[in-house]
């Protein structure tokens, strides 16, 4: 296969009609790909004032121009209307998708429309097949797995198994999407995007193979990235202890949630740290293909099922964010029980930061009394995992009213049971960092709700003094950096490697010439388009809200400096104006 | 003489690195399946990771059913190839024992490890090195 560097190809896949087609998505040179071309996409084939459960929303896994071509170069984003918000959101995963993408010979899949049955995509370099898998309503992320590596067989360690449980079938609002076992789509609710679908998984073969640049430049070019990557110690950190390393420093720095952000420390981290995980639990360690770091770690969970010396074992990846949600979130002090949770959180589908985040609002509502055992069933008590274990099947399940609730955010269910100031809720249920204001902000306002928009953690760490303006110029040239490496879907990790210079020569070696030549030009455009679109689908910056449970964090710094925090959040909401021109 | 042989893949960690490289440096192609070393699973990750490399069979079977010696024996094991003289018979795919030859339906053409090693350094875990041949096997 030839690769068109002035077009994007995209397989558009219409679920109502089960037709496909091959799309030349032009003027790659201003989409570049990744978070560009689907927001590009979704700006063509979206429908705005259509809710997210439309059939007609396209829902889109794009990679980027430099996947295939170097290491690290491994992530893919979905795009999709967010069933907890309601607005255009993008997830990002690794795994094995973006190079079966990449060798599958398209640029992005999108779609749309809603299959009459419950259905999997199967798609390849020279095959595209919509087939019937009613016989997988119902199951589980691990069982569906197991059926979907029936399709694509031979290709089998060359292609991609994506999937929903029943969380995604079901339409909870958080419910990610599974990616090869171990990875996710987590955030905003891609799995009821695709559920709304009635599409329980995609196979994508990665089959094909495509002529290179002629000439030395680009070998030469692959080589000195591969060294600079491997041989420089810089990832060691995410191949050893992995993210968890952090458990231990943001604990001593009084950043870490515990038992629903009501402290930032707690002396139970010992047994759940980076280390403890490592030493006790660590199984092995995995890479997403195309990525030599290695930064998958996979603990070994063995669980006694019967009386005497019955035993099964579990293979479940952790990582610091699902540390934090089922572990110091909800007063979890036992290694092993944070993998009980993971593990049943991974069968069911169901984002495990916005799951814990949501369990550990209704542990502190119980305690306080807003809610008892009549609506949770079960008693859930921070520090005790059996009953957050239940939570989970309930909200997957909607087991009564309460957990239905539950299911559509844990803000959801404070509006009506009460205890709205303690919802730990920026946007979306809390990522892991009790850092300061400016995370909160950068999180509340973000365009993913995530930790992933800016560095506001890292910003909240190397600054002491209170400077809105330095805070806001950080978090505007930080989302830029991003906004290229989530074009090129590479990982975030490697943001130190490819820089903006790194990346034009990068692409001028694999042929992108006219992408390089217009980075900045394009990154700007993607920069607004993304966020406009976002607006136009529902955000309102100025009805934003921190809620109470923020102002009342005390971290190394002392206690949150709520008029520092106002001003961040005024002068970014500005700003945040000012790129999507909303209302332009 | 030396060959590659993936020693140790119980260390794989699926990255894919060696194969991408072979694919890169040696085959000129940007692809996961035109390498002559291939990483596969065996059911989903949780099984851990097999190499699909040929093994130096000496004699080859793969160059016997060559009729234009495409193919040709090397010597220590495993073949030397020229796509030039291929004429995409298929013959050698199939005739593989170990499923080692990738036969690509674009191009119509073989495509196999050659035993030369530039995947080696790619490798984050030490899992293939390029061997001498004993000498009682090239005996």
């Amino acid at each position: 296969m030839k690769m068109d560097p002035n077009f994007s190809r995209v397989l558009h896949v219409d679920l109502n009609t089960g037709k496909s087609k091959a799309l030349q998505i032009e003027d790659r040179h201003m989409h570049i790909g990744g978070s560009g071309l689907a927001a590009v996409l979704y700006d063509r084939y979206g429908i705005d004032d259509a809710p997210a459960d439309d059939p007609r929303q396209p829902l889109i896994f794009a990679i980027g121009p430099l996947t295939g071509f170097y290491p690290l170069m491994s992530k893919v984003v979905c795009g999709f209307r967010s069933p907890y918000t309601d607005e255009w959101s993008e997830s990002h995963a690794g795994g094995r998708l973006a190079l079966s993408i990449r060798f599958a010979g398209y640029d992005a899949l999108m779609i749309t429309g809603k299959a009459e049955k419950l259905s999997a995509l199967v798609v390849g370099s020279r095959s595209c097949e919509i087939e019937n898998v009613t016989y997988l309503r119902g199951k589980d992320v691990f069982a569906t797995g197991k059926f979907l590596r029936r399709f694509g067989k031979k290709n089998a360690g060359h292609r991609s198994a994506i999937r929903i449980g029943q969380a995604g079938e079901r339409g909870v609002a958080y419910a990610c999407i599974n990616v090869d076992s171990f990875r996710h789509f987590g955030r905003m609710g891609s799995g009821a995007a695709m559920g709304f679908k009635n599409l329980k998984g995609i196979v994508v073969s990665g089959d094909g193979s495509f002529d290179l640049p002629e000439g030395k430049a680009y070998a030469e070019m692959m080589k000195d990235i591969y060294k600079d990557i491997t041989e420089t110690g810089k990832m060691k950190k995410y191949h050893d202890l992995g993210t968890p390393q952090n458990l231990i420093p943001l604990n001593e720095l009084q950043a870490l949630p515990w038992n629903n952000l009501q402290k930032t420390q707690d002396e139970g981290v010992e047994g759940i740290s980076g280390e403890t995980f490592a030493e006790q639990l660590l199984l092995r360690q995995a890479a997403c293909a195309g990525c030599p770091v290695g930064c998958i770690h996979i603990g070994l969970l063995r669980q006694q099922f019967a009386s005497e010396h019955e035993f099964l074992y579990k293979q479940v990846s952790y990582d610091y964010e699902p540390i934090f949600a089922q572990g110091s979130m909800l007063g979890i002090t036992n290694a092993a029980d944070v993998l009980a949770l993971l593990d049943e959180t991974e069968k069911l589908g169901l984002d495990c930061m916005s799951a814990g985040v949501a369990l550990a609002w209704a542990a502190e509502a119980t305690e306080k009394g807003y809610i008892s055992q009549e609506e949770t069933i079960v008693e859930l008590k921070f520090g005790e995992m059996k009953g957050f274990l239940e939570g989970l099947k309930f909200i997957a399940s909607g087991e009564n009213a309460f957990y239905q609730a539950l299911s559509r955010g844990s803000m959801a269910a404070a509006k009506l049971y009460g205890g709205e100031d303690f919802a730990c809720v920026l946007g979306q249920e809390m990522a892991g960092y009790a850092t300061g204001e400016v995370f909160f902000v950068a999180s509340a306002y973000g365009f993913r709700h995530s930790h992933l928009d800016t560095g506001g953690y890292a910003f909240d760490q190397n600054n002491t003094e209170k400077n809105a303006d330095k805070a806001i110029e950080f978090m505007l040239e930080d989302e830029r950096g991003r906004i290229y490496i989530n074009c090129m879907m590479g990982c975030l990790f490697a943001r130190g490697t490819y820089g903006p210079e790194k990346l034009k020569e990068a692409l001028t070696a694999a042929g992108f010439q006219n992408i390089a030549d217009n980075l900045e030009e394009a990154g700007k455009y993607i920069q607004k388009l993304r966020w406009q679109l976002k607006c136009r689908t529902g955000f309102d910056v100025d009805a934003v809200k921190i809620p109470k449970r923020f102002t009342e964090v005390v971290t190394w710094k002392g206690e949150i400096d709520t008029g520092y925090m106002d001003e961040v959040a005024q002068r970014y909401a500005s700003a945040i104006k000012e790129m999507a021109k909303c209302g332009e | 003489m030396k060959r590659l042989e993936a020693v140790r893949m119980e260390q794989c960690i699926g990255c894919h690195s060696c194969s991408l490289a072979c694919a890169r440096l040696v085959h000129k192609k940007l692809s996961w399946n035109t390498a002559g070393i291939r990483i596969s699973s065996a059911g989903g990750l949780t099984t851990g990771f097999e190499a699909q490399v040929c093994v130096a069979c000496d004699p080859a079977p793969c160059a016997e059913v060559c009729p234009t010696d495409a193919l040709k024996q090397r010597k220590g094991g495993g073949v030397i190839v020229k796509h030039d003289k291929c004429i995409k018979c298929g013959k050698c795919a199939e005739a593989c024992p170990v499923d080692a030859i990738y036969y690509e339906p674009e191009s119509d053409l073989p495509y196999l490890c050659i035993h030369c090693g530039r995947c080696v350094p790619f490798c984050p875990h030490n899992c293939i090195e390029l061997r001498e041949i004993p000498t009682y096997e090239e005996e």
